[in-house]
């Protein structure tokens, strides 16, 4: 057994959370778009396991990991068009149809999963990482942050360019005002049902993203149902974040820290059975809405269909 | 951080009761209702042949399996005792403008509940005592767990469609942690619960093997569903879901009958895992977790928070999960696909919905 504070198991621990923060800092990144615009998406979990899955069959069959992406991108943009047809230009219930739609993906990746690969669970090479010069030198951070998939230090990228749109664009503030007063967007002239599907079918492609990371990189392998609720962790950090993007980078981060707990205790040999590790995550964000749930503050429209003219 | 989605927000909600369906109006619903739902097995039945499985077999199967069978239909009405208690606690949660998205986990721990206490009291106790002690201990249970996302919405205004999601894969592991750890029968190597011996299950129906949770379950969504619509504190509660603030200026002490709400529907969920452990499973076995709750709230939706169009749907849905089962064992179609079917049928209905709603409006205009 080796130690639990060791310079290995730290490391471990750190590239595990990174690891494992990507695909909830995506998802909290999509999710917050959409509740800008006032849509609260919770398809999202869906749109994560198209994307896993399609990720998964494009890169195991054309062998590229960037392919894989962009197919994973693709299945997530997919079940957003749903998504957007069926609460944004219609104005059904979101939630209602949000949970049909997780169920429905579950089930289709699954099925589909079942008649390609039948009982068997074929492997990705692992991905290559992208070493940062002199950075990944550093002992225990280094290794831990510097070396991974080129794709990790662009959604961290990402999340600056969300803040910059948000702030300094004219779609940012559009996007915004679909969400806390989309009469007004309209008053002024700007399409709030194309603004919000814009919204929707961003999130879609980054949830897509997040899952096929989540299958092509993190596990390396498709399963079904192997988002585990890594959607509704993405609407969590999206509410908590309040609108701010680097505020979803530092929570994922933090939900990263206790996903990769599972692993690295077993690693180092605590034996803690999996189910109550399981718990940590969920665990920290009750904690969290506990003590700041209050301070969560949503779009004023947010869940609330547009309909021109109703009011 | 409220959302204003609330449920029974919509117009329906507070009319759905009022004014005596004619007999057209229960034609016009019955067409709407099967229309959809034949034009989602024909769009699911398209998924079936693109995997290369005869779609017409499945649907047989399904339909013999599931309905036409003497085992079947058997099957059929069992299970939908548990699917009913959720429904009944679901109806409560939704016409209050609450969204309890954390039936799974009530579910979980009510059967673990149930399981864990069941076996021990049929030793000390009459089982007709025994039995009731158990129902009575897991409602509590599911009660408690559900009192932290009902604080956080009645006095911080934390949003319950993410407290009680998050409480659902916390309740999960929680049942498994205890299944596994707690009450875990020594006797056998695979780890689960003792089993309640078939003789001190509920009773069966008539020479059947219908449980009488069956009866237990229409019960209860016909209770709730005349107590939200006849009754003072019905009534409380649809205000409360119509207009929350309105609810405050009539003087309504809204956090009270928000924890209440909470109480209700978490009970309603946790007597769901109870009967369905009492009446029919005999015990939990780690890992087991039907997920009946998420796929019971879009019927419940589609129903518009009535309960007899409730035990409607939950009938169907019965149907389909049963005939799915066995046609999953006998045409090696993974269980998976009732999941892409039951989310076709919902998705469709509601689009039926919306296009029958503008034809009316444009017909009216």
């Amino acid at each position: 057994m080796t130690g639990l504070f060791s310079e290995v198991f730290l490391g471990a621990l750190l590239f595990g959370a990174v690891t494992a923060a990507v695909p909830l800092l995506l998802a909290g990144l999509g999710e917050q778009m959409s509740e800008k615009a006032g849509v609260l998406n919770i398809g999202i979990e869906g749109m994560m396991l198209a994307g896993a899955y399609l990720g998964f069959v494009g890169a195991f069959y054309s062998g590229s990991l960037w392919l894989g992406f962009l197919t994973g991108a693709a299945g997530g943009i997919a079940v957003a068009l749903i998504m957007a047809l069926l609460c944004v230009r219609i104005g059904l219930n979101q939630i209602v149809n949000g949970i049909a739609l997780t169920l429905g993906l579950e089930g289709l990746t699954a099925l589909l999963h079942h008649f390609q690969f039948s009982r068997s669970y074929p492997r990705l090479p692992a991905a290559d990482a992208t070493v940062i010069p002199l950075l990944s030198d550093i002992p225990v951070i280094g290794p831990a942050f510097f070396r991974h998939h080129l794709i990790v230090y662009l959604a961290v990228a990402l999340v600056f360019a969300m803040s910059y749109l948000y702030r300094r664009t004219q779609l940012g503030l559009n996007l915004q005002a679909a969400g806390d007063k989309p009469a007004a967007l309209d008053v002024a002239g700007i399409d709030v049902i194309r603004t919000r599907t814009i919204a929707v079918l961003t999130t879609g492609a980054l949830a897509g993203l997040g899952g096929a990371y989540l299958a092509n990189v993190g596990a390396g392998l498709f399963i079904p149902f192997i988002t585990n609720g890594a959607g509704f962790l993405g609407i969590v950090l999206a509410m908590l974040a309040r609108g701010r993007p680097v505020w979803v980078l530092f929570g994922a981060l933090l939900f990263g820290v206790c996903l990769s707990l599972t692993t690295a205790m077993q690693v180092a040999g605590i034996n803690i059975p999996t189910d109550i590790i399981q718990m940590l995550p969920f665990l920290a964000v009750m904690i969290m809405l506990v003590l700041f749930g209050r301070r969560a503050s949503l779009p004023a429209a947010l869940g609330i269909p547009y309909e021109r003219g109703a009011r | 951080m409220s959302i204003d989605t609330a449920p029974g927000a919509n117009a329906n909600a507070l009319d759905a009761t009022s004014g005596v369906a004619t007999r057209r109006d229960i034609l016009h619903r019955l067409l709407m209702t099967l229309g959809p739902i034949l034009a989602a097995l024909i769009i699911a039945g398209c998924i079936l042949l693109a995997v290369g499985v005869d779609p017409l077999a499945y649907y047989g199967y399904v339909l013999e399996k599931g309905l036409f069978s003497p085992l079947g239909i058997q099957q059929t009405l069992t299970r939908m005792a548990p699917l009913l208690f959720l429904a009944a606690g679901l109806i409560v949660a939704f016409r209050a403008g609450m969204w309890n998205l954390g039936g799974d986990g009530q579910f979980l721990l009510g059967a673990v509940t149930a399981a864990a206490s069941a076996p021990v009291l049929v030793q000390v106790m009459p089982a007709w005592l025994a039995l009731i002690c158990s129902f009575l201990i897991s409602m509590v249970v599911a009660m408690a767990w559900s009192l932290l996302p009902a604080l956080l919405r009645a006095y911080q205004g934390v949003n319950e469609i993410i407290t009680t999601l998050m409480m659902t894969f916390l309740g999960t592991s929680l049942a498994n942690v205890l299944v596994k750890l707690v009450f875990r029968d020594p006797g056998t190597t695979v780890p689960q619960t003792r089993t309640l011996s078939v003789e001190d299950r509920l009773p069966r129906l008539f020479d059947t093997t219908i449980t009488s949770g069956l009866v237990l379950g229409l019960a209860a969504i016909i209770i709730v569903h005349l107590v939200m619509t006849r009754t003072a504190f019905g009534l409380k509660l649809r205000i409360v879901g119509a207009n929350p603030r309105a609810a405050v200026h009539a003087g309504l002490g809204v956090p009270g009958l928000t924890v209440a709400v909470f109480a209700i529907s978490a009970g309603l969920a946790g007597l769901a895992g109870a009967v369905d452990i009492i009446g029919v499973q005999g015990n939990v076995r780690a890992d087991w977790n039907p997920a009946y709750g998420l796929a019971v709230i879009p019927a419940v939706f589609l129903a518009r928070m009535n309960g007899f169009a409730a035990i409607g749907f939950v009938f169907l849905l019965s149907v389909l999960s049963i005939g799915g089962e066995s046609a999953a064992r006998r045409l090696g179609v993974p269980n998976h696909f009732t999941l892409v079917l039951v989310s076709i049928v919902l998705i469709v209905l509601a689009l039926a919905e919306y296009v029958d709603h503008r034809y009316n409006q444009s017909r009216k205009a």
